[in-house]
């Protein structure tokens, strides 16, 4: 069972494993949203959707549905 | 005629390029249209030394070289075409200080291009604050570029940047990346089928969505190559994007130093009230309030005296020129007052587009969109959408042109379709004059009849939107693929230069773009109500003086102009559409009303007055308007208006697309006549639809 960025909760930090789904916009991985760089979840908006990051030192926002497509491993701290 | 240097500024949006391109232009600026779209295209003028200028085009912000919208679309197509008049000498890359990395990535593409560059490090002023250092000479070694860091803040650094595109000549062409480093055998096929073309522009034209047209892919022979599929080229360009990072990071090791702890931002606490789940709602309301209160309120002041101003101007044209005839009364009450119409709107647009510009450049918009994104996306609409539509209860027209900041076409168009569903300052009017007539004195728990219908009503018109953007949304197709990430920015105090600028430009495109439209209207409907066919209109005069002899002075010329009307063109359309409108429980002074209703909706009260006969004073003549309303009939002696027939008539006020001005703007904003076609004609069919219900169960 692997984590997405959506299963982050509030202030959580994790490495990003996999963001290789075809369905992620090119946008999103040229921000930052690539392997090996660390993303931070900073605030949800009501219904956990759409989700406020810090990836990669980008601040953006991106939908849960998107959100639920990168795969990451959590840093323990 | 000199050299002029043909610069292209580029950059990610929120850098603040478009501060740069002020600060190098000035006010020697203009905003167009590219050809066939509703992208704005802005230049200027940059004067350098010893008589050198430069032409300075301000490219819309992108991420990246890979398109998404039609506005980044621009910047490719622009770069990829040599022949194209501005093809840039020099290309100026704006970027932030804070996030160099990410920017960078622009940069390199542009710069594989093989286009002069030149790298302006934006707000340099936060560089202290933040505790960045960066080493210039060893970046712009290994970036192969000049540098320059610049802040529009403190007016620093542009002196640097001028000289800079005057010497662009000097500039390194060598290129960051090797391309076929991406995939080497993938790309030695490549070079392999196309000896003659550039390896990283073949690139770009390949990975590019088919549709995005221009570029000419034709001239590109490939049966020789064997092309990949979308995937496949989506894996390539993912790997580009590593490439380009891996050799950024490399760079920025040695050049750049983040001292962590002297960073200083207050991102973090302004985040934590303005995101909150609770006080987040409470303070966007709150703002929305105050912008609301300013256009509905504080505008009315200009406005007020922008309309009497035209009133005397036009009475004095009358009185100047009295002996020109026809042609005075052209220009006094079509021409001036149609410029009357255009000019009175610009209070509440630059109301409206002050406090979007500064809510733009603080930051706060991306937070709003934040809150409001998922409410919305339920209705069709973006998080963006709930902008226009609350302006929108001020006045349509300038809630259209805030939807500009939409990206996602489908979201855009809808928020466009469904906004003047909302009740604008111009229904008002007649809601209060018809309210006042038919909406019976008492209370309910406290609270008048009269005031719950005018609130109702205001309901009415918001839930109408809201509902038919959810139908739209299903019946609507786009084939671009949607998606929603939204860069949350920096929080900034705006800078006063670039909000009026802003103000200024956007009140320009309403009155030029959408007052021609407005204009030739008003003309099309003086004429209307100024001649007429046969006797009856022309001999006008006559005919009332014998048919009521008692009448003197004002009461004659009132009863002379509202005979005109009635056997006028506009009358006589008046009459024809009768039969139309009178299972709504009209009658043909409606009808004419509703007609004129097009050049703004308040009108229906004034041409109901002169019809009725009893002068354009409104105020004075309030309750004399009010009673020969009140006591008008029908042939057959009922009264015209009844609860039955004012209901309909609200609803159909609430419902009905009657403004020309909005039109206008849609065209305007849609780039094409069948979106404001399917307004002015399916607005107005629900209207009628549901006025027809409401008079006939009500009669």
């Amino acid at each position: 069972m692997s984590l997405t960025i959506a299963d982050l909760k509030k202030g959580e930090k994790a490495i990003i494993v996999d963001s290789s789904s075809e369905d992620i916009p090119l946008k999103l991985l040229e921000m930052g949203c690539l392997p090996g760089n660390i993303v931070e979840l900073l605030q949800v908006a009501p219904f956990h959707d759409p989700i406020y990051l810090n990836i990669n030192d980008s601040y953006l926002a991106i939908r849960k549905e998107t959100a639920a497509l990168i795969l990451i491993d959590i840093i323990n701290e | 005629m000199s050299k002029q240097i043909n610069v292209a500024l580029i950059g990610n949006p929120n850098t603040g390029k478009t501060s740069v391109f002020n600060a190098l232009t000035g006010l020697n600026q203009k905003v167009g249209n590219y050809p066939g779209i509703t992208v704005d295209k802005k230049e200027g003028i940059c004067k350098l030394s010893r008589g050198v200028k430069a032409h300075i085009l301000d490219l819309p912000g992108t991420y990246s070289l890979n398109a998404s919208s039609l506005d980044e679309n621009v910047v490719i197509e622009l770069l990829l075409n040599k022949n194209d008049k501005n093809y840039p000498d020099v290309a100026v890359i704006v970027s932030d200080v804070e996030n160099l990395k990410r920017n960078l990535l622009l940069f390199t593409q542009i710069k594989d291009l093989k286009i002069p560059t030149i790298l302006a490090i934006n707000m340099a002023d936060r560089m202290s604050r933040k505790g960045i250092s960066l080493d210039i000479e060893l970046l712009e070694k290994e970036l192969k570029t000049k540098i320059t860091l610049v802040s529009t803040r403190k007016n620093e650094g542009i002196t640097d940047l001028k000289a800079l595109i005057e010497n662009y000549k000097t500039l390194s062409t060598e290129p960051c990346l090797d391309t076929s480093t991406i995939d080497t055998e993938y790309f030695n096929s490549l070079k392999q089928a196309f000896p003659n073309q550039d390896l990283y522009k073949l690139w770009v034209v390949i990975s590019q969505d088919a549709n995005f047209g221009k570029i000419d892919r034709n001239e590109l022979d490939f049966s020789k190559f064997k092309t990949k599929s979308k995937s496949e080229l989506k894996r390539l360009q993912q790997k580009e994007t590593i490439k380009r990072y891996q050799f950024i990071n490399g760079v920025l090791k040695e050049g750049q130093t983040i001292d962590v702890t002297k960073a200083k931002g207050l991102r973090a606490q302004f985040d934590r009230v303005l995101t909150h789940k609770v006080w987040g709602y409470v303070i966007f309301f709150v703002i929305l309030l105050t912008i609301f209160q300013a256009i509905y309120d504080w505008a009315t002041v200009p406005m007020d005296f922008i309309d009497s101003s035209f009133a005397s101007l036009a009475d004095w044209i009358k009185v100047t020129f009295s002996g020109g005839g026809k042609l005075t009364n052209l220009i006094a009450e079509g021409v001036v007052a149609g410029i009357g119409g255009i000019v009175i709107f610009i209070p509440q647009i630059a109301f409206l587009f002050l406090f979007i510009a500064v809510l733009e450049e603080s930051g706060y918009m991306s937070r709003v969109v934040f809150l409001m994104d998922r409410i919305m996306r339920r209705f069709g609409l973006s998080g963006k959408s709930i902008v226009p539509l609350i302006s929108g209860t001020a006045c349509a027209i300038p809630a259209i042109m805030a939807t500009r900041n939409i990206e996602n076409w489908k979201e855009r168009l809808i928020t466009i379709l469904v906004t003047p569903f909302t009740t604008c300052s111009a229904r008002l009017p007649v809601y209060l004059i018809i309210i006042a007539l038919v909406i019976p004195e008492g209370r309910f728990l406290g609270l008048s009849y009269q005031a719950l219908t005018l609130m109702l009503l205001y309901l009415i018109g918001f839930g109408m939107a809201v509902f038919s953007a959810y139908i739209l949304d299903k019946i609507l197709k786009t084939n671009r693929k949607t998606f929603f990430v939204i860069e949350m920015p920096s929080y900034k105090v705006p800078l006063l230069k670039n909000v009026i600028l802003t103000v200024i430009e956007k009140t320009k495109t309403f009155v030029f773009e959408a007052g021609r439209i407005i204009l030739a209207i008003s003309i099309v409907l003086w004429i209307l109500a100024s001649y007429g066919p046969g006797k009856e209109f022309n001999n006008a005069e006559t005919i009332v003086e014998q048919t009521y002899p008692e009448l003197q002075g004002e009461q004659l010329e009132n009863k002379v102009a509202s005979y005109k009307l009635e056997h006028s063109f506009i009358g006589i359309v008046g009459k024809t559409i009768e039969p139309a409108i009178r299972p709504l429980g009209y009658d043909w002074k409606i009808g004419i009303g509703l007609v004129t209703s097009f050049a703004a909706r308040e009108v229906f009260v004034g041409t109901l007055a002169t019809i009725y006969s009893v002068g354009s004073a409104l105020d004075d003549d309030d309750k004399t308007i009010k009673n020969r309303m009140a006591n008008e009939v029908h042939d057959n002696g009922k009264k015209v208006f009844t609860l039955a027939s004012g209901i309909s008539l609200l609803l159909f006020y609430a419902f009905a697309m009657q403004c020309m001005s909005t039109l206008a703007i849609v065209k305007r904003e849609t780039n094409s006549w069948k979106w404001p076609m399917i307004q002015l004609f399916g607005m107005s069919l629900i209207a009628y639809i549901v006025a027809l219900i409401a008079f006939q169960i009500l009669k």
